[in-house]
């Protein structure tokens, strides 16, 4: 069986039809990342007694009538998110021998609806970086142009995704790492609501921005893990309580009428040409399927880099305190006393990225620097914010470029921290804000490389926007797309 | 602004990371364009905008007073890099 | 030169929750090390605080009981530092917005009162234990109590000796085990005591540079700290030296404070909002409901057992120290059945007296309020004498029983038979005539020695006024 073509429903089905087992499954799927991540390093973690003999758990529930939601679907899941019983690393040499104890909320929800946890996907150290180079266990490659970087944080997810070694994969978003690997890799990634997706069990970047998400060829097949996804959870203080939703229920809606929000922001220097004109087309295929187009301004766009640096860096800072190597993880070989051990473990734990931004948060929280930085950065998220819930009053979703440019090369931005921060921009205000922001791929750019459209609504407008981008889908087949040399088997 | 290394070096002991005198030139270098990019919000009239510390204003939800967590001490002591009699051990700590 | 010397007080008062104030791991005292320490508490990556509600209770409770402001949006900030016994290298306290603003303590020194303002007091999570002696060598870390729910209570530096210093402590201390936020056990840590202290030549307005003693665990130490502080800061001053800020520990063994190296280098807490937590948000009708179910203060109902009952300041005073004292007594006078002035002598006297010999705390009295006064309304009735009442209370007290049963049942009812004490008397008279001759030639004492030998002979259980009254008709001839 070809299973690089195979989505979410259609997996539902061949396992509701008995036609596969869950177990003959998942081994296609080991297969298939033991043929192709040693040259893509997509996954950090591969376990496959863990994966069959869970799948094999899964067998016996459906031999026994059981018929749970995703029913032997597999997923890969960012390996930020604590497994009980995996290696849960971070990316991190810190937590590079840390064997979680706990699941997370979202472990615990996608194993209860009967997935199969295929492996441990790379990531930028912490989730800090943009193109997947900051991990401790090495760069993952673009499965589309091998010398390209996936983009980060979820670089190991969106590789894993496009190149088909994973169905659907669970990933996080804290300025960006959803969309912006999703829009590089060719496939869609949507980054829900801030407190939609319960943070617990979540390894914590920036608690006031990270979310969870998931990564998908399409958007139908996201709607499907964001049913299992999302949903409160006591455990997160920030946990959002609602009514369960069906995202599946909306995708067949007509679009017809839906008012499309173009930023002129988004569409300024800095965006490359071959970028613009893919999503421009896309912008047109919407129209023809009865969207209305609204221009509009989102002035402080350009200010939600700066913010994002002060805010993200100032709650890391604080979080990755306890990593000091007292109760897990990383400890210095050599110490004469309790400083030296604090000072050389995290020396040698952290990464040069994660090290610049614990310096950089412990700057702006420190005496006489906190009104100036801090509070500043927090009033300006304010005005941020209110741009959005101004634009929303205009249009029903905003739309434009998730990255500024296609995949870039690896070591281009590496020396300069903030043109790596840049390839944010368009991302990291809809963090700022805490909405919903989907990318899907909607073309190529220069070199056969994807371009990936941002579609953004307002809070708890997922449905809306899983309805507009399968719409979408429905009519091209950019989504269908493989990297040349990975099709098949 | 830029940073003094002296003031990276303070920042450092701050945040218990150590760091070797040959890194400080890249670190300064570095850590200036991220302070040049976040320089910028300085000219941001935000006279009146009250700080925004969550996108959703929302309340602190309240647990009831139970106790809920059993023993797990031999779960989490596993991953620990020393532990004896149940301790977790650090070298000696003088006050 | 004549020095004043100014003090304020934080007091730290362990909140009296079954959870932690943000885990559901157990708060009880003394498990073996890190049984009690859940994932929350040992900070593993991915986890999360959540709020308990009690300890959030507890603090408006608190805050009522002071006459204080409870803040309607109070917000939790992250402390920043690294300690071992720290996990998650930062404590979750309130800084800005702390959750009870203001409030007064009232306390009396030798009659004379005084008034304490309180600055603010504020929720935060203990750290955990580092044990410096289990481990040769080496430091052991016992997370057990890290996340245990506090109450930092800060006082304005309106203190002016080492005595108003602990008498307000005392009245603190009585506030928060009287309304049943904090069980008071200073031995285990419960209520502790960071002392400021200053000095600053008497009539001046300006603060002189003041050094905190850290943990001071006992209303003694809290006393002799600040004692010996005072002394060294007006030494170094008068030598001409200056004081320099900083944290002091006191060495109890030593009687001495002396500055705490390991925490010298100018902290820099880098304190900000902790977004794992929302604003903690308190409706007023919350607040009304607690209101609703606080128990009455000590001083009002100290005033209505004056008022009402015409019991002694004193009597009052000693009844009203503890709130189970306090419960006790009014369980006794609920029914009516006994004079409150008689119950008070007995809660006041002879119940307080049993309870300090074998150091019990009331709840843990062998004798109910109810038969205590079933005891006492046996005096009163005539069925016991007081001295038999006594005899009757120490079986109660040791061996338990039902108060009638007992007098029944160990022939304690008092004998107001006129013909048998009568038959007693007459005995007794002939068998001491050089007494009853003493007696009648003018020497009145000599009817104590009688009314000794009468009360021996029949077991204590003679009506005393009846025995009196016979006596002297027959001893007169």
């Amino acid at each position: 069986m070809d299973i690089s073509s195979l989505s979410v429903k259609k997996i539902k089905q061949l396992i509701d039809s008995k036609n596969i087992s869950t177990v003959e499954l998942a081994g296609l799927y080991l297969d298939r990342i033991e043929q192709l991540n040693p040259q893509l390093n997509a996954f950090v973690t591969v376990d496959k007694d863990k994966t069959l003999s869970q799948a094999k758990q899964v067998d016996q529930l459906i031999a026994q009538g059981h018929s749970n939601a995703l029913l032997g679907v597999p997923i890969a899941h960012k390996d930020i998110f604590c497994a009980k019983g995996w290696l849960t690393t971070c990316g991190s040499k810190m937590l590079a021998n840390f064997v979680a104890p706990y699941d997370a909320h979202i472990i615990e929800e996608f194993n209860k609806s009967g997935a199969i946890i295929l492996g441990k996907t790379n990531m930028d150290e912490f989730a800090m970086g943009s193109s997947n180079e900051t991990s401790y266990f090495g760069l993952v490659k673009n499965p589309w142009d091998l010398t390209k970087v996936p983009g980060g944080s979820s670089g190991g997810s969106a590789a894993a995704v496009a190149a088909r070694l994973a169905p659907l994969a669970t990933a996080t978003d804290t300025g960006g790492s959803i969309r912006q690997p999703a829009a590089l890799c060719g496939i869609s990634g949507l980054k829900p609501t801030y407190g939609y997706v319960s943070r617990y069990g979540m390894i914590a970047y920036a608690s006031s921005l990270d979310q969870g998400g998931l990564m998908a060829p399409s958007a139908e097949d996201i709607a499907y893990g964001l049913n299992i996804m999302a949903g409160h959870d006591e455990r997160d203080s920030t946990s959002v309580k609602r009514e369960k939703e069906d995202f599946t229920a909306q995708l067949h809606h007509p679009i017809q009428g839906l008012r499309i929000g173009i930023p002129e922001e988004f569409f300024s220097e800095g965006l490359d040409s071959d970028v613009a004109q893919a999503v421009e087309q896309a912008i047109q295929e919407l129209e023809k399927l009865g969207a209305v187009r609204v221009p509009l301004s989102l002035p402080n766009t350009s200010l939600s880099v700066p913010v994002y640096y002060v805010l993200a860096p100032a709650e890391a800072s604080s979080n990755l305190s306890r990593f000091d190597g007292v109760r897990y993880g990383h400890r210095t070989q050599d110490y004469r006393d309790l400083i030296e051990l604090y000072e050389k473990t995290r020396a040698e734990g952290f990464g040069a990225e994660v090290k610049r931004r614990i310096l950089t948060g412990t700057y702006v929280l420190s005496r006489g620097y906190y009104d100036a930085y801090y509070l500043q950065a927090q009033r300006v998220r304010r005005l941020i914010l209110q741009d959005y819930l101004r634009a929303f009053e205009q249009c029903d979703v905003i739309l434009g470029p998730s990255t500024p440019t296609v995949a870039f090369g690896f070591n281009e931005k590496t020396s300069d921290p903030v043109s790596m921060y840049l390839s944010d921009i368009f991302t990291i205000s809809v963090n700022l804000a805490g909405l919903p922001g989907l990318s899907i791929p909607v073309g190529f750019g220069k070199e056969h490389l994807p371009v990936g459209l941002q579609l953004i609504g307002p809070h708890f407008s997922e449905a809306k926007l899983l309805n507009a981008a399968h719409q979408y889908q429905l009519h091209t087949d950019w989504h269908q797309h493989l990297p040349a040399g990975i099709a098949g088997n | 602004m830029s940073l003094t290394d002296q003031e990276i070096k303070h920042l450092a002991k701050l945040a218990r990371i150590h760091i070797e005198d040959t890194e400080l030139s890249l670190l300064r270098d570095q850590l200036g364009k991220v302070f040049q990019l976040i320089d910028t919000l300085q000219a941001v009239d935000t006279t009146g905008i009250e700080p925004l510390s969550h996108s959703l204003a929302l309340n602190q939800p309240l647990r009831e007073d139970r106790v809920t967590e059993p023993n797990l001490r031999d779960v989490y002591q596993a991953v620990a890099p020393e532990v004896e009699k149940g301790l977790y051990i650090v070298p000696k700590v003088i006050e | 030169m004549q020095w004043e010397v100014v003090i304020g007080l934080e007091t730290h008062a362990q909140l009296a929750t079954h959870s932690k104030i943000f885990s559901g791991a157990s708060t009880a005292f003394g498990a073996e090390p890190n049984t009690q320490a859940s994932a929350i508490d040992i900070a593993l990556p991915g986890v999360l605080p959540v709020l308990n509600k009690q300890a959030v209770e507890y603090a408006i409770r608190f805050g009522l009981a002071v006459g204080a402001e409870i803040n309607p949006r109070s917000i939790f900030a992250r402390k920043n530092y690294f300690y071992p016994d720290l996990p998650k290298g930062y404590q979750i306290s309130q800084y800005e917005e702390p959750v009870v603003k203001g409030g007064m303590i009232h306390f009396l020194v030798e009659g004379k009162a005084y008034q304490v303002r309180l600055t603010r007091a504020h929720l935060e999570e203990d750290a955990g234990k580092s044990l410096h002696e289990d481990i040769p060598g080496a430091t052991g870390i016992d997370l057990n109590r890290a996340g245990t729910p506090l109450l930092e209570i800060v006082s304005e530096p309106d203190m002016r000796s080492a005595t108003e210093a602990v008498a307000y402590a005392k009245a603190l201390h009585q506030i928060v085990t009287w309304i049943g936020i904090c069980d008071g056990n200073m031995q285990e840590g419960s209520f502790r005591c960071d002392a400021n202290v200053s000095v600053r030549p008497l009539g001046s307005d300006t603060f002189g540079t003041r050094c905190e003693i850290k943990n001071l665990n006992s209303f003694r130490f809290l006393e002799s700290a600040i004692q010996f502080e005072v002394e060294r800061q007006i030494e170094v001053l008068e030598s001409g030296g200056v004081i320099i800020q900083e944290t002091r520990l006191y060495d109890p063994d030593r009687d001495e404070t002396r500055s705490m190296r390991s925490k010298e280098d100018a902290m820099d807490y880098r304190y900000f909002p902790d977004p794992d937590l929302l604003p903690v948000v308190i409706e007023e009708s919350w607040v009304n409901s607690v209101k609703d179910t606080m128990p009455p203060l000590p001083q009002v109902l100290k005033e209505r057992f004056i008022s009402d009952y015409g019991l002694t300041d004193y009597d009052a005073n000693l009844i009203t120290s503890d709130r189970g004292l306090a419960d006790y007594f009014m369980a006794m006078t609920s029914n009516a059945s006994a004079s409150p002035k008689q119950c008070a002598n007995w809660v006041a006297g002879e119940l307080l007296a049993s309870l300090n010999r074998q150091q019990l705390a009331i709840d843990k009295c062998p004798i109910s309020p109810n038969k205590l006064t079933q005891l006492i309304v046996r005096i009163e009735d005539g069925t016991i004498s007081g001295k038999i009442a006594k005899t009757l209370f120490d079986i109660l007290w040791t061996e338990g029983g039902e108060v009638d049963q007992l007098i029944d049942s160990r022939g304690l009812k008092q004998v107001s038979d006129s013909g048998a004490i009568e038959k007693i008397v007459e005995e007794l008279m002939s068998q001491h005539p050089d007494q009853v001759a003493e007696y009648r030639a003018g020497k009145d004492k000599v009817l104590g020695f009688f009314v000794g030998k009468a009360m021996k002979a029949s077991g204590g259980k003679l009506n005393p006024a009846q025995l009196n009254d016979v006596l002297k008709k027959k001893l007169a001839g």
